[in-house]
């Protein structure tokens, strides 16, 4: 690698190592404003067309979440009329009418609202329980990761859809959140190998070395040298996890465990959809279209979020 | 002369970057004489490794090059892949700078040297194994009937390079490029593989193309020395001519950059300083061990080893590796604990005291890592790194340590406008300099420097030197400075320990030490050291042979 690069003001009349240039600059630089970590990302981040679609496209399902009857036009989602069942797109019923003769663009509007709280909620469950046993694991080694490691294959050995059945079997109250729990309960164990790995690699790193011989503690350690560094994988995991876990709401629904009717959700709807897809292909079309949008937002932004805490990537 | 075994004229080299071709070598020219060892010399971009890499045609896929290398009077480039395949290793054979990377860790080194033999020859597989071990038997490895049979693990350092250059002289190639042979070794085992590789030239009819930036393996070895700047050349000549009667300024900066382990004494005996009543750094009988897993007995990387370093005072610590010399270091720092013994830092004992006192005491002592780039934080841009000593040990607000990186910038001699930059977007120099203006932003009483120069160009070793030279006299810091260099020693420390396998071997002033060495250890790692000067050296050389005779 050449030892000299071009400075910012284009002025180099001995390279950076000379003495002189230092001299020269003194003269015309006043004092620059620091940069951080956090607020280098954010202006890469600003910058970046990726992040800039995938945030439009999530801030609008969280609109439509928070905000649904506003998008539905006013038509409400159980006022439903069974004379009209199952008819194709039109001009009065833009996405079609269901089973029930309900207007499916207002069921999927409504949707909205559970499966982006399941999904948001079930990814913070899990990168929570993923990012503390995982990074305990890793850091510490030894005895602890032997036994976080252990109690994480527990886990894996029970499937996710069989685990979730039998806790929320055993629940009396079956609401968005503890179907949420239910699923980073029985979720969170690839993405705690993923962070200790990462964590494994970055804490041999000198710089790691070289803040505990600052007498750093523990604490300012893992949460400011580590985690920025072992935090990659992990993100593009957890915004792939996310569409998954949408669905397996649907699925548990669909077993009779998960969410009760009336309510409404994307997973339900393509459950029920799925089984007529021959005649009415458009139940799953709107529902799952819905979804992926969602999911892609959060990948966009997560690949984006990725690469601004990454300098040197590019 | 006789017609040279390689030709090249006019060579081009272009790399490609998103989607500009961008050249880095430009139009070179030179001769391989048949038996000749000709160095290519320059720093880190000089296009050395490029220009004897296109011989082959191993250029990384994004490579193109252009011109012509002959070889034998056969042309290379353009030559279709099926061509290059059999001319690579019956007739170019190449010497990697890392043998334990470049062999294969799943199979015998009889094994690759027999597949090397296999590809080109018809040979049973008996023959070949015959063949292997008489190679091994040509690189002096001892017993090279059991030898053969060994994994590369199995092996040292300097039997994995022999190894490689067995495998490499396998098929009597005509020109053998060394790249970076000895870069990775210790200094003894250097010297060992230098010997060797001086021998070989009387025994082989090979040419060796020698690519290293280290002047003192090109005053041993070279006949003839092309020197590189840039992708071109600035300078080529007989090796006496480059090293006594350079013409171009570049060569003679270059040559003048180059530390050499000068062996003069000192002009006026520098006044012994007071003995203080508190050394800096203090290690009393200290033994460091790491743990050596389930049931294993742990490694002694440190056994009984008393030091000490008064206030103000600069020592070497020098040794090969496993010597134990950066283990000492970051006990100093306190990220290893003695397993017995006392470690005094300023007066108090960092094996008993107590967590409020060993945070006191950090903030005394600093650590600048061999590795600058990997010692911050990539994430970080570097300001913050320099100032997160003081955001940890300080009250300082915001503006304050702003305006205290800014002040360590400048006293580092970096622009202030390289606080917003990442690690990775500075030069090998600026980022040390970085490395140095953070340990010394608590203003520490002792520093600890781990091989502070050795990944850096002699050119912009002798700055960061000369930096550290200035701030030393300017804060008066006692230093404990880890380094594998003698050279670099003698110009910047007053006391010299010297390690080997985690025991001290020998200490006292810089001049006792190199001057009138008292243990025979001591005397090999000085005698190995090559000099960058031809006639020095072939004398070094004598007296080496003297020496190791004397020895067995």
């Amino acid at each position: 690698m050449s030892d000299e690069l071009p400075t910012p003001t284009g002025v180099r009349p001995g390279g950076p190592d000379s003495g002189a240039e230092h001299e020269l600059l003194d003269l015309v630089e006043e004092n620059i404003e620091q940069a951080t970590l956090w607020g280098e990302a954010w202006k890469t981040l600003r910058r970046n067309p990726m992040f800039l679609i995938g945030g439009v496209i999530a801030v609008l399902m969280t609109l439509i979440a928070v905000f649904p009857s506003l998008f539905a036009g006013g038509v409400d989602p159980r006022d439903c009329d069974l004379t009209d069942a199952r008819q194709w797109p039109s001009a009065a019923h833009w996405f079609g009418t269901d089973l029930q003769g309900c207007d499916y663009y207002a069921n999927v509007i409504h949707g909205a609202r559970i499966s982006l709280s399941i999904g948001l909620l079930s990814v913070v469950g899990t990168m929570v329980l993923a990012v503390i046993l995982g990074t305990l694991a890793g850091y510490f080694g030894g005895l602890t990761d032997s036994l976080l490691s252990r109690f994480t294959d527990i886990f894996y050995g029970v499937p996710l859809l069989l685990g979730a059945m039998i806790l929320l079997t055993v629940t009396e109250e079956r609401s968005v959140f503890t179907v949420s729990l239910a699923l980073s309960i029985f979720g969170w164990m690839t993405a705690m190998r993923l962070v200790r790995s990462s964590v494994i690699t970055v804490k041999n790193a000198d710089f790691v070395a070289a803040a505990q011989a600052l007498a750093a503690t523990t604490r300012q350690i893992l949460t400011r040298h580590i985690m920025p560094n072992a935090i990659s994988p992990v993100v593009s995991f957890m915004t792939i996890a996310m569409g998954g876990f949408i669905a397996s709401e649907a699925t548990l629904t669909f077993l009779g465990i998960g969410l009760q009717a009336p309510e409404i959700s994307w997973g339900l709807q393509i459950n029920v959809g799925q089984s007529r897809f021959s005649s009415a292909p458009y139940l799953v079309f709107f529902p799952a279209l819905f979804l992926s949008l969602t999911v892609m937002a959060f990948m966009l932004m997560g690949d984006a979020l990725r690469d601004a805490l990454d300098p040197d990537r590019n | 002369m006789a017609a040279p075994v390689l030709q090249i004229r006019d060579l081009r080299v272009e790399f490609r970057q998103k989607k500009d071709w961008r050249e880095v070598v430009h139009g070179v020219s030179l001769d391989v004489g048949r038996g000749e060892v000709l160095a290519l010399v320059g720093e880190s971009g000089s296009g050395k490794s490029t220009i004897a890499m296109s011989i082959p045609g191993l250029l990384p896929r994004n490579g193109r090059n252009s011109g012509s290398i002959q070889l034998d009077g056969q042309e290379l480039i353009g030559a279709s892949p099926g061509t290059l395949r059999k001319i690579r290793g019956r007739q170019v054979a190449v010497i990697f700078q890392e043998p334990m990377r470049a062999l294969n860790p799943v199979y015998t080194i009889g094994w690759q040297i027999r597949e090397m033999l296999q590809a080109h020859q018809e040979l049973s597989k008996e023959q070949a194994r015959e063949r292997a071990v008489e190679l091994l038997k040509l690189v002096d490895i001892p017993e090279p009937e059991r030898r053969v049979d060994s994994y590369p693990h199995q092996l040292s350092g300097g039997q994995r390079q022999r190894a490689m250059i067995a495998q490499a002289l396998a098929l009597d190639p005509q020109v053998l490029i060394a790249d970076e042979p000895t870069t990775a070794l210790d200094v003894t085992v250097q010297g060992e593989i230098l010997e060797l590789l001086h021998d070989l030239k009387g025994r082989i009819d090979a040419s060796i193309l020698l690519i290293t930036h280290d002047m003192g393996v090109v005053a041993d070895l070279a006949d003839r020395i092309v020197v590189l700047k840039d992708g071109a050349i600035v300078e080529q000549g007989d090796a006496h001519q480059i090293f006594y009667d350079p013409q171009q300024p570049y060569t003679q900066s270059l040559l003048k950059a180059v530390l050499s382990l000068s062996l003069e004494p000192v002009a006026a005996e520098l006044p012994a300083p007071e003995p203080a009543e508190t050394p800096a750094f203090d290690l009393d009988h200290g033994v460091i061990e790491y743990p050596g897993g389930r049931g294993r007995k742990p490694f002694r990387a440190i056994d009984d080893v008393t030091l000490r370093l008064d206030a103000g005072q600069v020592m070497g610590l020098v040794g090969e590796s496993g010597s134990g010399k950066s283990t000492i270091g970051r006990a100093a720092v306190g990220l290893l604990p003695l397993a017995s013994g006392a470690l005094r830092i300023n007066g108090l004992d960092l094996v008993t005291a107590d967590a409020g006192q060993l945070r006191e005491a950090r903030r005394q002592v600093a650590m600048v890592f061999q590795d600058a780039g990997a010692s911050v934080n990539p994430r970080w841009p570097i300001g913050q790194a320099i100032a997160e000593p003081l955001q940890l040990h300080t009250d300082l607000d915001a503006a304050a340590r702003d305006a205290r990186v800014t002040e360590l910038l400048d006293r580092v001699q970096l622009s202030r406008n390289l606080r917003n930059r990442f690690p990775h977007q500075l030069s090998g120099g600026q980022r040390q300099r970085v490395g140095i203006a953070r340990a010394l932003a608590l203003q520490p009483s002792l520093l600890i420097v781990d091989e502070p120069t050795s990944a850096l160009d002699v050119s912009v070793q002798e700055k960061v030197l000369e930096l550290f030279a200035e701030l030393q006299e300017e804060f008066g810091f006692a230093c404990l400075f880890i380094t594998h260099d003698l050279a670099v020693v003698e110009h910047v420390a007053d006391r010299i320990a010297v390690l080997r396998h985690g025991k001290l071997v020998e200490t006292g002033t810089t001049a006792e030490v190199l001057m009138s060495p008292q243990d025979s250890y001591t005397r090999r790692l000085i005698a190995a050291v090559p000099v960058p000067d031809p006639r020095e050296q072939a004398q070094r050389r004598r007296q080496r042979r003297e020496l190791l005779g004397e020895a067995s």
